[in-house]
């Protein structure tokens, strides 16, 4: 990382605490953002490691490597550590490298809140992962938390909750920060409409944060007092309701989809134009589209929810509501493919990411409004169908534009050119390790292979092997990743100039690569 | 199959798959299960007509975006075009899907109606979850008054590869439910400690199974046959192996397997005013532990501290009987130790408890009857 801590630094007026304490006590939002880039991949790692562990246990019938209990802790662990470990606070690195240096903002609104929403994640990260390590183990009711399993679960749930707690404070403060930042400190000139979609996607984003986190902490400390305190809000016996907890948790869970893809439709907005070499097609429709989005996902959350046995009406509403999602989803994929229609297209890295992340996103798309039609659901809900489709979302959608992003703005956040021939290994080994691994899980779950399960029957022997097989190409081929990254971070490979890539518009691009320290002292103006 | 074969094998699947996405429909392998149901096949043909209009709408979207990446490439010579919004196009492409959306709901909405009508059945069953087995109460219809617990039946063995799988590995059980063909079968669903669900999927039925509430899904079965599911809801440490199987028969042979089941029965509740010798009740409460107890508290009842204790040195085992008799007849609230009163006879408890409190390392020599069970559920 010496290579995105500029000397600049000590051209600066006042000196700056060096080593250690030069990061933990940073408020520079440049600082900040690689320190939530680095958190979120080592977790990005240790998911991969309990995700490779339940492919191995799965790669044939019969239990080989784990236990039962042991496999529920690990896909519980796998899908809490992946979502507020990894996707989430990627995103939020890249609204603090990128938001400043687009809007021409000197850095965040609130400096030393900034530094405190990092700070809080190791912890919290400790909490989750120490939970293994308790009498009892890890929580293992599956990252959805429901009650009454949770409340059934040892020590490692109350860890997992407070984690949970932790993590949700950093989230709204991160939130609040991108708010404030992006309203009031836009460079003269910058109207909201013509601010860059990054900006558009991240701010709507942290308005849901804002608006669900609080769901969730309201959830788990109800299963707490469930757990210690003889409440009995999800307890049947003293006039409670199990699935009320469902309902709060994807009341929370449905938007929190949202968070973790409206940002990559924002990365994927700046870099479709700048490799296209045209400007964006639709620009209004894309923030309509996006703020549609995100009213809608308040209210679908019941489409998690078909086979708890709702009310025909019920049933038909959130169906329905469901569905709609698809117009907005669909004018975003419109917009991209017109916007690369009679461009000069060239596939760097970047664009590499962003057109796979179209391309296979967009099944993930499809079997989601699959899904949505409730008789449909009914049959794959709970069965590798839905692994499929959330990982098509999320791994497809959310991860491949984190790449995508990384590859477009290393050059800014270190000055140097990222490989591009390791970059186009790592997209190629990526997606077509990533097709092998979750293309079959469709067949798996429309045969009856239900989720969360260490052992299964024998015809589903060969997909599994299969899926098994590419899970470990899968998650080798993110080890090239490292290699690109550190070679930037050290400074090996080409110098990257002030605007490295010919089609890239944006106030990002007017300060040299890498970015001082400080930019944006005094305001740019725009034209 | 070598492990090799197998995955070159499924590599190829794999290929021929993409390439043959629409002739896969037909075969089960690729597709949901041959619906056995009226409801199951109307999901079938939902998914298939929704797999081919998204077929085309892909084929249609990413046929226009791979020209865009292969002919307007800056390499051959593209020049960029500047423009970037068309209002009609724009309209268009938000109107027409939502056109497409309204051809998709209709049969849907059709379809969750038909779900959704439980009323008037021939025979009512209410399935219960318990962790980690079903629980089967024939309520009203044929066979009223039926009731047994189902467990899975695949050898542990198997499952830690000790012997080859059987065919219908982890999708067996020591007691099935059975149902005539034909008739409408509603089911009712809850569960005595965390959330199951009861599905079936050749027969479009699956329905959670949720702690102090009941809900209901039906079927009626086209053929008879054989249908295995899965419960499909995670429910703790065993939740992929407490299955569900069905037997669908003819109505001869469902009346004669109910004269079975109800004869077994009576036979049953003459066990439960007997008295039985010490050595009847420990050969007898070995066979109910081995199906109902150890897979918490472990053959060799040591339990898996500190989930699911040991029975072996218990206090409450090695103390008063009406103690233990008490836990086992009520369970333990809020924990996995479930009330046994509800789905075992008096006969069963009391074998299982005389068993417990007279193997491994516990000794006191005293034979609980089944006779201390009814007074115990009396008062
Ligand atoms: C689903 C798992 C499960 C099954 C099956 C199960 N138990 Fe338990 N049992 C438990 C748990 C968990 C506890 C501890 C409850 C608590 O925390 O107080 C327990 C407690 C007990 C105790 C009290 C032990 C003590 O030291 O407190 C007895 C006796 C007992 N079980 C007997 C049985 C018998 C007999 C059976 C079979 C008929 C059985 N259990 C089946 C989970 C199970
Ligand atoms: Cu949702
Ligand atoms: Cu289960």
């Amino acid at each position: 990382m010496s290579a995105v801590i500029p000397d600049h630094l000590h051209d600066h007026h006042h000196p700056a605490p060096g080593g250690l304490m030069r990061w933990i006590t940073t408020t520079n939002h440049k600082d900040i953002g690689t320190m939530y880039l680095v958190f979120s991949f080592i977790m990005f790692l240790s998911g991969g490691v309990m995700a490779l562990t339940i492919r191995a246990e799965l790669f044939q019938p019969g239990l080989q490597v784990v236990q039962p209990e042991f496999f529920n802790q690990l896909t519980t662990m796998h899908g809490l550590v992946m979502v507020f470990g990894a996707i989430m606070p990627a995103f939020v690195g890249f609204a603090n490298w990128q938001i400043p240096l687009m809007i021409g903002a000197s850095d965040m609104a609130f400096a030393r809140m900034n530094n405190w929403s990092f700070w809080l994640l190791p912890p919290a990260a400790m909490l989750l992962i120490g939970s293994f390590f308790v009498p009892g183990g890890a929580t293992a009711a599956g990252w959805t938390l429901y009650a009454p399993l949770s409340v059934q679960m040892g020590m490692g749930m109350d860890l997992a909750i407070f984690a949970v707690h932790i993590m949700g404070i950093s989230s709204i403060m991160g939130a609040i920060n991108i708010v404030v930042t992006i309203l009031n400190m836009r460079a003269p000139g910058m109207t909201m409409m013509k601010m860059p979609l990054f900006c558009w996607t991240w701010l709507i984003t942290a308005y849901l944060l804002i608006a669900v986190m609080p769901v969730l902490a309201g959830a788990v400390t109800m299963i707490l007092t469930d757990r210690h305190f003889g409440t009995s809000f999800f307890n049947a016996a003293g006039g409670g309701d199990p699935v009320m907890f469902q309902h709060i948790f994807w009341f929370f869970g449905h938007p929190e989809v949202y968070i973790m893809i409206l940002p990559a439709f924002g990365i994927v907005s700046q870099i479709i134009p700048a490799f296209a070499r045209k400007p964006l097609f639709g620009y209004a429709s894309m923030v309509y589209a996006t703020a549609s989005i995100a009213i809608l996902s308040f209210v679908v959350w019941a489409h998690h929810m078909f086979t708890t046995g709702m009310p025909v009406a019920g049933q038909l509403f959130f169906m329905y509501a469901t569905m709609l999602i698809a117009v907005p989803t669909g004018v975003k994929v419109f917009n991209w493919v017109a916007t690369m229609w009679r461009g000069a297209l060239s596939f760097e890295p970047p664009m590499l990411w962003a057109t796979g992340f179209i391309f296979v996103f967009t099944m993930g798309g499809f079997t989601g409004l699959i899904c949505a039609i409730a008789p449909i659901d009914i049959q794959v809900q709970d069965t590798y169908y839905v692994v499929a489709h959330f990982h098509y979302v999320l791994v497809a959608g959310s991860l491949f534009a984190l790449f995508a992003g990384a590859y477009y703005w290393l050059p800014k956040w270190t000055g140097v050119m990222p490989s591009e021939t390791l970059g186009r290994l790592h997209f190629w080994c990526s997606i077509v390790f990533f097709n092998i691994t979750f293309f079959p899980m469709h067949f798996l779950g429309l045969a009856g292979m239900p989720r969360r399960i260490p052992d299964y029957a024998l015809q589903f022997a060969d997909f599994n092997a299969m899926a098994s097989v590419g899970a470990f190409g899968f998650g080798l081929s993110q080890l090239i990743f490292i290699a690109v990254a550190v070679r930037c971070a050290r400074g090996i490979g080409q110098r990257a100039t002030a605007r490295p890539w010919d089609g890239a518009e944006g106030l990002e691009w007017t300060v040299p690569s890498p970015a001082p320290h400080h930019t944006f002292e005094t305001a740019p103006v725009l034209r | 199959m070598s492990l090799a074969a197998r995955i070159a094998g499924s590599t190829l699947f794999f290929a021929l798959t993409f390439a043959t996405a629409g002739t896969a429909i037909a075969q089960s392998r690729y597709n949901l299960q041959p619906p056995a149901t009226g409801v199951a096949s109307q999901i079938y043909d939902l998914h298939t007509l929704m797999l081919i209009i998204c077929l085309v709408i892909f084929i249609g979207v990413f046929g226009v975006m791979f020209w865009a990446v292969f002919r307007h490439r800056k390499s051959r010579g593209a020049v960029a075009a500047n423009f970037h919004e068309n209002t009609t196009v724009e309209i268009a492409w938000t109107v027409v899907p939502v056109l497409i959306l309204l051809g998709m709901a209709w049969p849907a909405t059709q379809t969750v109606i038909e779900m959704k009508d439980t009323a008037d059945p021939d025979i009512t069953i209410k399935a219960t979850g318990y962790q980690w087995k079903w629980g089967y109460d024939y309520l009203q219809g044929e066979g009223e008054g039926i009731r047994f617990v189902s467990n899975l039946s695949t050898p542990r063995a198997q499952i830690e590869g000790g012997a080859p799988k059987n065919e219908a590995y982890l999708l067996e059980v020591d007691n099935p439910l059975v149902v005539p063909v034909g008739r409408k079968v509603r089911i009712l669903t809850t569960a005595a400690d965390v959330i199951h669900s009861w599905w079936v999927p050749a027969f479009g039925v699956k329905q959670d199974a949720i702690p102090g509430f009941i809900r209901d899904a039906w079927f009626r079965a086209d053929a008879e046959g054989i249908y295995r599911g899965n419960c499909a809801e995670l429910c703790g440490r065993d939740h992929g192996f407490m299955p569900v199987e069905v037997h669908v028969v003819s109505a001869a042979a469902y009346t004669a397997w109910v004269a079975e089941r109800q004869a077994a029965s009576a036979a049953s509740a003459a066990d439960d005013t007997r008295e039985f010798t010490l050595a009847e009740l420990v050969e007898r409460g070995a066979q109910v532990y081995a199906t109902n107890c150890a897979a918490c508290h472990q053959p060799n009842g040591q339990g898996l501290p500190p989930a699911f204790p040991a029975l072996d040195g218990s206090p409450v085992v090695r103390g008063e009987a009406a103690g233990q008799i008490a836990v086992v007849l009520n369970g333990r609230p809020g924990t996995a130790m479930a009330a046994f009163g509800q789905l075992l006879s008096d006969a069963d408890i009391a074998a299982a408890i005389t068993f417990t409190r007279n193997t491994w390392s516990n000794s006191s020599g005293e034979a609980v009857q089944p006779a201390a069970i009814a007074a115990a559920r009396g008062g």
